[in-house]
Parts: structure tokens; sequence; C-alpha cells
């Protein structure tokens, strides 16, 4: 095995050992990207000469015992988290050129815990997309079958990690965007609950929805990586101020006696036959390790799609309306008045779906549709909320399939923006209740294409999702395949 | 036909936090274009808002004094709307759920209590400043305001000229400032006020359609501009037409009012709820520990010093008009004990030398302390009242203590009565056809004598000293 290859508490053993060094694993992922980053395209800009410094610091501190929890370990981050000196795009042209004066606070905390940055991972524009392909600097392609979507929007930082291109990697989840392309690339995601990750420094597209949160290539990685994101943010006035527990005891617990929910609402028509069969041999492994599966109901989960696609864009309409040209970011050069400097640089600035969803979200603010519209969604979202508390009477812990489908093909969906909605039918729930969900490997299709599992637990219970996900993981036997590239 | 007129007020208020309403910059005016900025209130991407507690309180202080109830649970929201000078393309404001609602205050209308009632006192954030550039077409923006907090304090359309307008306006700016929540600066735009105004046949209960004026910039300019509103509604109705809804703007130079923006025109500003932002829970304890920390208010002490110092209600409201002042008063009769003599000096001299240079009290040359010393003297009989009245204009001039000015001119009224007894003894010596003709009845002639005293001390001599002398030796 490659060093680029291993987890993080694997490489963290071999520096501890002092079987490798922090410069050695940064060049091996280097290495990895030169040769595939081409074809995957998980990156929107590379930071080498930072990362090589950087871990060179890493390989000083070794020396002298002092290590972190990250120390060394490559890390790549979706381009909507804010980097001091480094331009952050959100994968738009309106951003292309923004450098941000301050780090996010996930950034400075990953900096802190002693990670090394490898570059800044492509996504969909603004983080609006379920597939990566609205990104201004092009899609990336997932390494399963580069004909194929990786999923999105955090696609490139799930490719990243699926590709050995880093460690492991952070995206942001606003609808799914960390769970189903986590699944669509066979890796394990994590969307924390609402608050239990500083958004300080997350480029906003849906403020209530957004968070922050891990790729890794296994839980116990995804456990480490939460130590080091969570915990409560004085700048950030939504963050949760909470104890956090050590989420590596979480790791190798048994779920004996454990209730799992399984939503009668999200096995519907129209889930593909394969991630269907892996999902009910999950169930199988579930129970087999202790687990009892119970059939619960979130009767409000059809309007769930409904809901996310007024509160999502009314709050995007809002967030987006700074990049106007006034202060940072692209303006257009060709405008005599004010006026018509907003418009040009809104209409070359941002691509189509992110228009396509301002527009939505502007509508439905507008007077005399609020109340039928965003009005009606509150109102709606408070019901879904209280399916999700209703439910935990009834079991510990929810397991439903993570995408109703394996990647799509690249192009299939761009036309139909329905269907490709669609695709995050099963994720969206969890952020509009504010709980948070992970996706684990659960087997690929007989076309090699990787499928996953979601666990959803109550508020701040990653601990839980951390616990049950490890248990599947070691029990489900899952075979290790690595995608030819 | 006579019309009635309707006006409801919308006052804009700074409140002097030392930084913004939603992160640590200072809120001081005057600072190099963009030097009291940080990524937060330039709306820089990724950055979140942290509500300054202080302005909560500050907002408290201001619905207390106003008889507004404050409500349990209150939340910000987002006004869209886009213009350079507003980073984030919204403003955070309230509109839903507002800090305080229902309350009131009273005006003297015709000698009578009039209330008027507020609609809604709100928190939310400054925006910037445009600069233009007069030789080239470009605009700067500075964004050192943006962020500041400002209290929106709405009244009903209970207003009906506008006199009582401005009597409102009045109030609220003195309430304001004795809170020490704003420093009521109308020109640097610390507080600032828009009308709506309408009119209606006397006796119609239905409102008329009314029009928004903004952009007046003093208490008088708000006076004028409602006149003007009035008149030109007035005219309009007279002549058969209609008014529109719209938004006016005020043009003092000119003395005329312009349309701004037709109700069709009017901003859609698509309001929801602040996602960034939690709900503030005001709990009881802490109402009443800001109630604690209120200040006696202007109409507490207006009925305090006419109670307390036996002044007339006149002067209690002229001492009481201006916090400073008032402290101002107050310290002279603590150090006098002479109440109606302060504030006769206070309200003569005082005031008449600081509206002449247009100078603020906190800046009053003449000293508390001084003031309370020259009244002194008077009452200890050490100077005149018509010597006071020479001096004053010096202690103001110089800043010197009364004492000071007095020796410096030597100008110490002579008591001793020895030297008097001298003095008048001469004159009487010198004017016998005088003296006779006093002693044969003609009384009128004591003034002379006085006056030849006077003249003969350069106007020292102790004037009540010198009656009951020259009594006693005239009678011989
Ligand atoms: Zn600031």
């Amino acid at each position: 095995m490659e060093l680029n290859q291993l987890t993080i508490h694997e490489l963290q053993e071999k520096i501890k050992n002092g079987e490798t060094s922090a410069v050695k694993i940064t060049e091996s992922v280097f290495q990895r990207i030169d040769a595939v980053e081409e074809r995957v395209h998980s990156y929107i800009r590379l930071l080498k000469d930072e990362a090589l410094v950087a871990a060179a610091i890493a390989d000083e501190n070794i020396k002298k015992g002092q290590i972190k929890p990250l120390t060394g370990i490559p890390i790549a981050l979706k381009d909507i988290v804010c980097t001091k000196g480094i331009p952050t795009t959100c994968g738009s042209h309106i951003l292309h050129n923004f450098i941000p004066p301050y780090d996010a606070t996930v950034v400075e905390k990953l900096r802190d815990a002693g990670a090394v940055f490898v570059g800044k991972a492509n996504m969909d524009e603004f983080a609006m997309g379920s597939s990566t392909e609205t990104s201004y600097f092009g899609p990336t392609r997932n390494p399963w079958d580069l004909e194929r979507i990786p999923g999105g929007s955090s696609g490139g930082s799930a490719t990243a990690v699926a590709a050995d291109e880093c460690i492991a990697s952070i995206g942001s989840d606003t609808g799914g965007s960390i769970r189903q392309p986590a699944a669509l690339c066979g890796v394990v995601g994590l969307k924390p609950t609402y608050g239990r990750v500083s958004r300080f420094g997350l480029i906003a597209f849906a403020s209530s929805l957004d968070q922050i949160g891990p790729f890794t290539k296994d839980v116990e990685d995804c456990a480490i990586m939460m130590n080091v994101l969570a915990g409560f943010d004085t700048k950030e006035s939504t963050s949760v101020q909470a104890e956090v527990p050590d989420y590596c005891q979480f790791i190798g617990r048994d779920i004996k006696g454990w209730k799992i929910g399984i939503p009668k609402e999200y096995f519907i028509e129209g889930i593909d036959p394969e991630v269907n069969a892996a999902i009910q041999k999950a169930i199988g492994v579930i129970e087999k390790c202790g687990g009892k599966c119970v059939e619960i109901s979130l009767p409000h989960t059809q309007y769930c799609l409904a809901v996310y696609y007024i509160i999502a864009p009314a709050e995007a309409s809002s967030n987006l309306a700074r990049y106007d040209g006034v202060k940072c970011g692209f303006r257009t050069s060709d405008a005599r008045d004010l006026l018509e400097m907003y418009k040009k640089t809104r209409m070359h600035g941002f691509g189509a779906e992110v228009k396509r969803r301002i527009m939505i979200g502007t509508y439905a603010l507008s007077a005399g549709y609020y109340d039928a519209y965003y009005g009606k969604a509150s109102q709606v979202r408070a019901l879904i909320k209280k399916d999700f508390e209703e439910a935990w009477k009834k079991c510990d812990v929810i397991l439903t399939p993570t995408t109703p489908t394996p990647a799509f093909k690249i192009g299939e969906k761009t036309d139909d923006p329905l269907q490709m909605y669609l695709s995050d039918i099963f994720t969206i729930s969890t952020n509009l209740a504010g709980i948070p969900g992970i996706s684990v490997p659960c087997g690929f299709t007989a076309a090699g294409l990787p499928m996953g599992v979601q666990f959803l637990a109550g508020h701040l219970e990653e601990g839980k999702l951390i616990q049950i996900a490890s248990a599947y993981e070691k029990n489900a036997q899952i075979e290790k395949r690595r995608p030819k590239l | 036909m006579e019309f009635e007129t309707v006006i409801g007020l919308e006052v804009h208020a700074q409140l002097l936090t030392d930084t913004k309403i939603f992160c640590g910059c200072s809120t001081k005016f005057g600072g190099a274009p963009n030097s009291h900025t940080c990524p937060v209130c330039l709306g820089l991407p990724g950055v979140l808002p942290v509500l300054n507690k202080k302005v909560v309180e500050f907002a408290m202080k201001m619905s207390l004094a106003t008889n507004c109830v404050i409500n349990k649970s209150c939340s910000f929201a987002r006004k869209n709307y886009f213009y350079p000078d507003l980073p984030k393309g919204y403003q955070i404001s309230q509109f839903a759920y507002p800090l305080s609602e229902h309350g009131y205050i009273f005006l003297d209308v015709d000698g009578a209590q009039k209330k008027i009632g507020l609609t809604r006192i709100h928190m939310e954030e400054d925006a910037g400043k445009l600069m233009h550039d007069e030789h080239n077409p470009v605009s700067y923006v500075d964004l050192n305001r943006a962020g500041v907090p400002l209290i929106e304090i709405v009244s009903e359309p209970d207003m009906r000229s506008p006199s009582e307008a401005a009597d409102y306006l009045k109030r609220l700016h003195e309430i304001l400032v004795y809170l020490e929540i704003c420093d009521g600066n109308m020109e640097e735009g610390s507080f600032r006020c828009d009308a709506n105004v309408s009119i209606r046949p006397m006796g119609q209960k239905e409102y008329g359609t009314r029009a928004e004026l903004k952009n007046m910039n003093s208490f008088r300019n708000v006076q004028r501009a409602l006149e003007y509103e009035i008149k030109r509604q007035q005219y309009l109705v007279e002549c058969g037409g209609k008014v529109v809804q719209e938004t006016r703007l005020w043009d003092d130079a000119s003395g005329v009012s312009i349309s701004m923006r037709s109700k069709e025109e009017a901003h859609d500003y698509r309001y929801f709820p602040d996602p960034d932002l939690v709900p503030i829970l005001v709990d009881d304890a802490w109402v009443e520990k800001i109630r604690r920390e209120l200040p006696e208010l202007p109409l507490a002490k207006r009925e305090r010093f006419i109670k307390d110092y036996q002044i007339p209600e006149y002067d209690a409201g002229v001492l009481t008009a201006d916090k400073a002042l008032s402290q101002y008063y107050e310290e002279v009769v603590k150090l006098c004990g002479k109440p109606k003599q302060a504030s006769n000096w206070v309200m003569g001299d005082v005031l008449r030398f600081l509206n002449e240079d247009k100078r603020d009290i906190r800046k009053c040359p003449i000293t508390a302390v001084a003031l309370a010393d020259m009244i002194s003297l008077i009452e200890a009989g050490k100077i005149s009242g018509k010597m006071a009245k020479d001096i004053i204009p010096d202690m103001y001039k110089t800043g010197l203590s009364p004492q000071k000015i007095i020796e410096e001119k030597g100008l110490v009224q002579i008591t001793d009565e020895g030297e008097l007894i001298k003095t008048l003894t001469a004159i009487i010596e010198s004017n016998p056809g005088q003296v006779a003709d006093y002693r044969g009845g003609k009384e009128k002639l004591f003034g002379f004598f006085v006056g030849q005293a006077m003249k003969a001390t350069q106007g020292k001599a102790n004037p009540q000293l010198v009656n009951d002398l020259l009594k006693k030796m005239l009678a011989g």
C-alpha cells in the first residue's frame, strides 16, 4: 500500500513509530494527484508548495514529540471554506478572484491540529447541485467510472478521498452535499448536527441548513476528524454550546439492543433495485450485530423536497445578494450606470443553476407569495422536525439508503433540474430537522459503482452514528476495492 | 373645505454603543473612510453576525422610557434590497417580531396633555455612505457607518399638526439624550426622521392617502416640510386632484419636496427571519435590571424642579429641556442654595451667552462653581446685583472666578461702615442746601445723596448700607 492510500489512524501509527514522515506522506499524495487529477479533477486549486512547507514544519514537531491528532495528515478543503490569503471561489466565476483575509473556524482548527492542506476541492457552484457539474471550473468525475458524476455538491472533496488524492477532506452539506457524494464515491461522509461545527468562514448557501463535515476513508477517521471539527464558536450565533465527547470512544462498541428505525416512506418506487438489495443486506448486518429493526413512519417525508426547494433558494437569494460587483469578486467592465453594473455582473458572474435558485427564492419571498411559500414551508419544516422527535421515541437510530440510485452519467440530468433534485430525496430531511447523518459504503453494483447506507440520529448524537457505522463497517465486511484509474 | 392633518413619524436614532451591532468595530464618527470596518461589517463571503447585547439594553431603555411593552421574545429579519452602501444586499432589521410595542408619550397641546402612541421600537443596523466624485463619473463607498446600531421608533398616526410633530420629536430627542443612548446630533445623522402625512375632511374617520417624507435633518426642517406637504395635499384635493401614495424628498434649499418614488416603484423588501441570528429572549429579571438603571427622565425632573426648587413651570421646562443644562443648574443650586436666583442667572445671562455663541452648556466657560460663588457673593452683600451684571460677561469671556475678576478690577464692595461714614459726612458737609431741603420735607432728594455716594465710591459702596447710614445721618 502507498502512503496516500492509508487512513489517518494508520498514518498516525507510522508517524509515531518513525516509519514515515509528513513530507513523505504529502509527496505521495501529490504523486497521486500528478497521476490522476487530470482525469478526475477533484481540485480547483492545489497548494503543493504550501503543503510541503506545512509538512516540513509537521516533521519538526514530530521530531520534538509534538504530535497532534492530524499532524502531517494531508487534508483537502472544499473551496467553500475561506482560507486566509488563498483564493476561495465557491466554484463560481463571481468569486474567481476572491482572496479571503480570514480563515474559516474549521480551517483554524484543522491547522491547529497539525493538518497539511492539499488544495481547494471542486464543487457545484455555491454548493447548488448534486453532481459537481455546475462548477465554473468544470465537472469532477467519479473515480469509479469517469463517465459518471461523483455526486455533489462536495464532489471534489469526495473524489479526492476516493481517489487517494488526500487522506481526508472537508465538505459542506445543505441537503445531502456530503452524504450523497460519499455514497456515490464509496467513502464515509458525516453531516453533523446543525450548530455542532462552526459555520464561520463557510460561504453561505442556505444558512439554516448548511453544515460542515468530514469525508474519510473509514469510520474511525471520521471520529478523529470530528474530534477536531466539533465545538462551540463565539463567532457564530447558531453554534451549539454543548460538551464535545471524544468521538473515538464510540469506535468498536457494539450496538446490542439498539432499536433501528426503518422509515417506510423511504422505500419508495423508483429506488434502484441494486440499491434496495444493498440496503436490505445492510439491515441484515445490523440485526446480526444485535440491533433490532423496527418499521417507523416519518409521515411528512413526501413534503421534504418541496419544503427544501423553497427554504434553501429563499435563503440563498438573500445570501447571494452580496455578490454585486461592489466590494469583491467579479465585476463587469461594461456598464454605464449602477443598475447595469449589477445586472451584468450577476448575469455573467453566476451560472444557470445559481440564477435559477436565486429566482425561485426571490419569488418565494415576494410580497403576496411569502405566506403561501416561505411561511407554509417553515410550518411544514416544523412538522418534519416533529416527525423525527416522534421517531426517537421508538428507535435509537434510523437507517435509510443514502441515495435512490448509484452515480448517474455526466450530463444525464443537467437538462432536468427536477430529476437532479430527486437525487437528494433521502438526505434533505436531515438538514431540515437539523439532525446528524452519516453515509457509509455498503457495497458495489454489478457495474462496480459504490453505494451507501445512511444512519440518522437525534440532536448532537454523532457518537451514536459513529458507533453504529463502525459496528456496521466491521461486520459488513464490504470488499476493499480501489478505483482503477 | 376644512381638512384635518394626520401625521405619523418614524425616527431612526443611532445608539451610542462603543462597538457596532454585529461586530467589534468602533462606532466613532469621522474616521478615515473604511477604517472602522472588518469582514463582518464589510459583508464579505462566509462571515456571520454576532449580536452586541448592549444594543438590546439601550433599546430596552428607550422602550421603558416610552412606556412600551417589551416582548418576551423578538428576532431579527433581513430587509433585502440592492444599494452600494448596503454591503450584504440586505439590512439586518426587525420585522414581524420587534423588541417592544404599544408605548406612548405625552405632549403639552394647548395646555392639555395629549397622548401620542408608539407603535413599536425595533433594532437594526445602519448602512454605509456613498461619496460621489464631482469631476468623474465615479462613486466611493465608506462603510464606517455600516453596522452602527440604530433603533427605529414608529409612532401611531396621532399627530394633527406640524407643531405637534415637532413637539413629539423634541420629546423623543430629549428622552434619548437623557438616557445617554444617542447623542441626538441631527446634522451628523444620529437622529433622523421620516414622516407619513395625509389629510382628510374634518370629521371623516378613514385616513387619506399618505405620502412619506424623507430627508428632513432638523426640527425646523421637519416643521417646514410638513407644512409644505399639507398645503400641497390640500391644494391637490381642492383642485379636484388626488393624493397618490409615494415617497417624497424634502429639499431644504428650495423649500419644496420632490417625488422620489411611487407606490408602484416601491421596494419589495422580501423580509424573512435572519437564519444567522437566534431569537432574543428577554425575561423579567433583565427588564427589571434595565429599569433600575434608568436615569430620571425629563418629565419627572421637571416636576421635581417645580416642587423642590419652587421655580415656575416655565423655568423648569427650560432648565430640563437639556440634560446637561439641568445638571448644571442643580450643581449651582447645590453650591449656593438659592434655586430661584440660580434659575434667573442660568436662564438669563448664561443661556443668552451660550445661544449667542451657539455653544453647548457642557463647554460653558462659567463653571457651576463660579456661578454659585457669584450668587453667594451677592447674598453675602459682597457685591451688588448690578456689579454682578457687570462682571458676568467677564466671567464668560475669561472663565475666571468672580473673586478673581472682582479683585483684578478692584471691585470689592465697601462694607466698612467707618469708611462709608467718612465719605457720607463729606457729601453732607459739601451740600448744605440739599440737606436743608431734604430735612425740610423734600424726601425725593434722598436719591441725590445715594447717587453722590455711589459716585464717590465708584459704585463700590454696599447700597443697603449706604441707605441705612444716609437715613440716619440725614435725620440729623
Ligand atoms: Zn466590523
